[in-house]
């Protein structure tokens, strides 16, 4: 009797069509190059944040005189060291985390504003949807990078939390205008009508019906907003309008190449590091790519 | 269509309203005024105060906004004390350079872009599509700055081809061939860093565009009509799919003002994003606030043109 109910159970399973991770899933097992592309992230992440407290931290800021520019392999330093004496190898480590770090935090807080009044305004409509996008509107034409720059060097006591914040006052306003778009059609739909006659509060309807409905497009937008930040990161790092000095970034490393000497005979210095951005920018875009054709059904390949 | 001009003009005005305050505001946080940099320990103290006094610093913040915003007006964005200079002078040397680069990146994009974008859509999923889509999704992932420091280093310094920084030799004079020729040779690299930056989302567009176009009615009845294949797509196909991206242009001026800052730090473009740059470091606050002004009116500008040429080539968006 048993058997013959898990026989049915099976069965049943088999033909209903892959919902949720599972699609993911499949995505990845027909797609080697984003299996490979996750794994690796994976390992970047993992390794860069659990090797990070173990470098010596102390060490990578003081000034060695005596270790000036040594090449990859020379006195111990698998990289080499740059214009200070620190170990390259150590910083792109700490500089790793740190850049991933900011990414993380900037696209948390960035989803978070842009979800919510993305929902806000396509729910509402009318006039609130209205505001809302006179102010999305505006802030996608305002020279965003300029002004931030401008924030950095005028804020006073600037430091890690106070960048992040910066950011996300500007960065929210794709997520709510993909969010918004989204929301607008899916609020017009029976269930939520349903919801509503049923006097289903709207807050309820907007989080527990109508966002579990678009997260698919959350995932994406999450992924591709991170491969964004961790660019928009490390390059005002590049700068110099980035993470304060006392908190190197992998843009802080790529940005001792504005120095003619160290970008022509010192590549050790700058080059891994950009590599590194490089690599990791093409992982985080190809998992985006492969959850986007997961998502949408006409893509998929799995 | 001259109604959605004037609708879409319009709301530019309170827009501009907005970012001149925005603006202003920033520049009334930014430590110090014009005169701070004139103190030295033998200065004064009251006559710092007098000069300030008929400034008008220490007027209400809406009379002094009045005034910037007129002087703004006339091209008036005071003096810079770093460079010595008035501002609309150091800005307009710098435009001229930056308006160069970005003619020519524009220009190299269009020349990259319009036929990968066709070809790749015509011969969907060939090895030149495959390619091209791989291409376009590199362009697409790499940050401005990684690309343009391994393109520096490649051909500016390892292979040694093209100049690593400036914008034209010293030895020539204006108006010269070699004057010409040598400033052309400087904007080999930052515009080509530009304008692979740039193609990215043209191809993409472009090949979508030409792969939905095979399916359209007009190309049906021009094979039905026997109007051979080479033609339907250099002219039928090739005319209906280039009309949006002439629309992208605003974006992309847009776009190219925004990387200008990176392109021009990297290869010492002497440019208004440079400009910005070493303003910042010397912290001259009324360079630095003059360049937010005219960017972001560049931005809208941008957003303006490509609203426009879009009312103009799709007369679904227009307003009546």
């Amino acid at each position: 009797m048993v058997n013959v109910q898990d026989h049915t159970i099976t069965e049943a399973k088999e033909s209903m069509p892959a919902t949720g991770f599972q699609v993911v899933f499949r995505e990845f097992l027909k797609d080697k190059l984003a299996t490979m592309s996750l794994v690796f992230l994976l390992i970047i992440i993992f390794g860069a944040f659990f090797w990070a407290p173990f470098v010596d931290k102390e060490a990578l800021m003081q000034i060695n005189l005596r270790t000036i520019f040594m090449e990859p392999g020379e006195g111990g330093f698998f990289l080499g060291t740059d214009q200070g004496g620190s170990d390259v190898l150590g910083q792109l480590v700490i500089g790793t985390r740190n850049s991933l770090f900011i990414a993380f935090s900037i696209t948390a807080i960035t989803m978070v504003i842009g979800v919510l009044l993305g929902l806000i305004a396509g729910y509402y409509g009318g006039l609130i949807d209205n505001i809302i996008m006179r102010v999305t509107d505006f802030v996608i034409t305002l020279p965003m990078l300029m002004l931030i720059i401008v924030f950095v060097t005028i804020v006073p006591k600037y430091n890690q939390f106070t960048f992040v914040l910066i950011l996300s006052a500007f960065y929210w306003v794709g997520t709510a205008r993909l969010i918004r778009s989204k929301v607008l059609s899916e609020a017009r739909r029976d269930y939520v009508n349903a919801s509503k006659t049923m006097g289903t509060r709207d807050f309820s309807i907007m989080l527990k019906g109508i966002l579990p409905n678009i997260s698919s497009l959350l995932i994406v937008e999450l992924v591709l907003n991170l491969a964004g930040n961790v660019g928009i990161e490390t390059g005002l790092s590049y700068l110099g309008f980035g993470l304060p000095p006392n908190v190197p970034s992998l843009g802080t490393l790529v940005g001792y190449a504005s120095n003619p000497d160290v970008i022509s005979n010192r590549w050790w210095v700058w080059l891994p590091a950009s590599l590194l951005i490089l690599i990791l920018m093409l992982a985080i875009n190809y998992v985006g790519q492969a959850f986007r054709r997961a998502a949408d059904s006409k893509q998929r390949l799995g | 269509m001259w109604k959605t001009i004037v609708r879409r003009v319009l709301v530019m005005i309170p827009q501009l309203f907005v970012l001149s305050l925005l603006i202003f505001g920033l520049a009334k946080l930014m430590p110090g005024d014009p005169f701070t940099g004139m103190i030295t320990p033998q200065t004064d103290p009251n006559v710092i105060e007098e000069l300030r006094e008929k400034a008008g610093l220490n007027d209400p913040w809406y009379v002094q906004y009045y005034h910037w915003i007129v002087n703004a007006f006339h091209g008036d964005f005071g003096d810079s004390y770093a460079f010595k200079d008035s501002v609309s002078s150091l800005i307009g040397e710098r435009a001229l350079n930056t308006f160069w680069l970005s003619l020519f990146t524009v220009l190299l994009v269009y020349l990259i872009a319009i036929p990968l974008g066709i070809y790749a859509g015509r011969f969907q999923n060939s090895l030149f599509d495959k390619g091209t889509v791989l291409y376009s999704f590199v362009t697409y992932a790499i940050p401005t700055f990684v690309l343009g420091l391994l393109i520096l280093f490649f051909f500016g310094y390892k292979l040694d081809w093209f100049p690593t920084s400036g914008s034209v030799d010293v030895k020539y004079d204006a108006g010269t061939w070699g004057y010409f020729m040598s400033k052309l040779y400087h904007l080999i690299l930052p515009g080509f860093t530009g304008a692979i930056l740039g193609t990215t989302s043209v191809i993409q567009y472009l090949r979508s565009e030409v792969i939905d176009a095979k399916t359209q009615d007009y190309v049906k009845t021009a094979r039905s009509k026997g109007v051979p294949m080479k033609k339907i797509y250099s002219k039928h196909i090739f005319r209906n799919s280039l009309l949006p991206i002439a629309a992208f242009l605003g974006f992309t001026i847009t776009g190219l003002l925004g990387g200008s800052i990176f392109i021009e730090t990297i290869f010492g473009y002497p440019g208004m994003g440079q400009l910005f740059i070493e303003s910042l470091g010397q912290r001259d606050y009324s360079v630095i606030t003059a360049l937010v002004m005219l960017f972001g009116f560049l931005s809208l500008l941008g957003s303006l043109l490509s609203d426009i040429i879009m009312s103009i080539v799709d007369p679904r968006i227009r307003i009546e």
